[in-house]
């Protein structure tokens, strides 16, 4: 396993297929009684978010207690780094403090990256920016694999705002390497022009792609992110890209029904279909644990973690 | 598997008559039994002594859980990798029962020290025994097992590998100098 966990690209299918592995170990743990193992006894994980985040903290979180690791949540705001301390000062004091791994959410592109160039703790990319949110790609792999004996020949649409969406562009990259069919579904606008490099094919019409579909995707559309307009309003992308109950029935009866959360109902997704047993989005949530717990282990559970001078480090430091 | 540096310590007829004089020893009268596998191949040995138990005293069938024991080791950190997970799959709840753990090769003592931390955060079992086909000795914890097949003296830097059919295809123990790889 690689130190850090940084992009989709770094890993092989092997890497994902022992990740996946080793999560469904993990779930088995959450369905007990005591949900917790002395796997990481010792070991600290701060997380270290710069966007706000309940979901994925949460998980993170969960998941680090879960494996016995202590865990400290440190969000920027009421912190130091309102006090204008920069990401380099941060995550070198962390470290002073001893952190093992540091799970990141940055709204630049590639801080992870960069974090990974300055500590010698383990980094994990939690999100950054509109470039990658790889542990939300492999706990939807993990999801899918529930439903689908195998990656290869599946058809999957990654319908809504591709644009802003990290979460699209981890998973194709994670389905194409595992043998998946891609499409990336939304209006020209939400679809960006480097896409066509992410080995996915590309349309405009959600209603012409979902008769062949084993899994439709709909991304959240990230008001947040929206100071420009990329659609005219939200009532007409929703009529237009939303998936409300007749575009769920056109999908073949074995067919289901993904979401990164938050959802915003009625817009990408309808209410009702949302509630659909076809729709394993809270699935989704509880496998979220069960992964982030299979790549703690698996990053922290080896001496490369803590025996150190970059033997063999992929991403090492400078 | 039975490379020319091996040396068969139990064949495959020894390994079946062990598993059968276990069936025949283990304590009875007491709370009703279940088995419990340490993964990988004690699992398999379990289902066979479970298997021989019920040959032997008759229906009702007896419960075999498979205990992977991969996160309460004490040496998370300590290896280059960390260790490879196996299934654990308890169907039932073990509280006031008579748990026996079943493995193929009692060595160190570490992995059942492990194994008794992962039982208890299932339940409060009535009590716990111990079965292994093979005791090699060099215990570093004050473990010792209730059932034996066959104890074997062996040198600290041996290995001691126990093959089934239902993962190798055959059935013996062999020894064999170690390939590097620690036990």
């Amino acid at each position: 396993m690689n130190k850090h966990l940084l992009s989709i690209t770094q890993l092989s299918r092997e890497d994902v297929t022992r990740i996946l592995d080793t999560a469904e170990s993990f779930r088995e743990v959450g369905s007990r009684v005591i949900k917790k193992v002395p796997a990481l006894r010792g070991r600290t994980v701060v997380n270290l978010f710069y966007e706000n985040s309940t979901r994925t903290r949460i998980s993170f979180e969960l998941a680090a207690k879960r494996l016995s690791a202590d865990v400290i949540n440190f969000s920027t705001s009421g912190s130091s780094v309102s006090k204008g301390e920069s990401l380099k000062d941060t995550a070198l004091t962390l470290e002073a403090m001893g952190a093992d791994a540091i799970v990141i959410r940055h709204s630049s592109s590639g801080a992870p990256y960069t974090l990974s160039k300055w500590v010698e703790a383990s980094v994990l990319n939690a999100g950054d920016g509109t470039h990658e949110h790889p542990t939300q790609a492999l706990l939807d792999l993990f999801t899918i694999r529930e439903h689908f004996p195998a990656f290869d020949g599946l058809n999957v649409a990654i319908a809504g705002d591709v644009r802003h969406s990290r979460v699209a562009r981890s998973l194709t990259l994670a389905l194409t390497k595992m043998g998946g069919n891609v499409t990336l579904v939304g209006p020209p606008t939400l679809i960006p022009p480097e896409a066509v490099g992410w080995g996915a094919a590309i349309s405009h019409e959600l209603d012409d792609v979902l008769p062949k579909l084993d899994v439709c995707y709909m991304l959240r559309v990230q008001r947040e992110r929206q100071r420009l307009q990329f659609f005219p309003s939200v009532r007409e992308y929703s009529r237009l890209y939303g998936l409300s109950r007749p575009r769920v029935d056109a999908l073949p009866d074995h067919a289901i029904v993904m979401h990164p959360g938050p959802m915003n109902r009625g817009v990408e997704i309808a209410s009702d279909v949302a509630d659909l047993p076809r729709a394993v989005i809270t699935d989704q949530v509880t496998n979220g644990i069960a992964v982030r717990m299979s790549l703690l282990y698996l990053i922290l559970g080896g001496e490369g973690a803590r025996a150190e001078a970059g033997a063999g480090v992929e991403a090492g430091h400078a | 598997m039975s490379d020319g540096g091996a040396t068969y310590l139990l064949d495959a007829g020894e390994v079946r008559r062990s598993v059968t004089r276990i069936a025949h020893e283990r304590n009875k009268g007491a709370a009703a039994v279940v088995l419990i596998g340490i993964a990988a191949r004690g699992d398999d040995l379990a289902r066979r002594l479970a298997a021989e138990i019920e040959r032997i005293e008759g229906p009702p069938a007896v419960p075999v859980g498979t205990l992977d024991i991969t996160f309460y080791r004490d040496d998370i950190g300590l290896r280059a990798e960390a260790p490879e997970v196996h299934e654990t799959q308890i169907p039932f709840d073990i509280s006031g029962r008579a748990v026996v753990l079943v493995d193929d090769v009692l060595f160190t003592g570490r992995t059942i020290r492990a194994a008794l931390d992962a039982l208890v955060d299932f339940g409060r079992p009535q009590s716990i025994q111990l079965a292994v086909l093979v005791d090699r000795g060099h215990r570093e914890l004050p473990i010792r097992p209730d059932y034996v097949g066959k104890n074997v003296p062996t040198r600290r830097d041996e290995d001691v590998a126990v093959l089934l059919v239902e993962t190798d295809g055959e059935d013996g123990v062999v020894v064999r100098e170690r390939e590097g790889k620690p036990a």
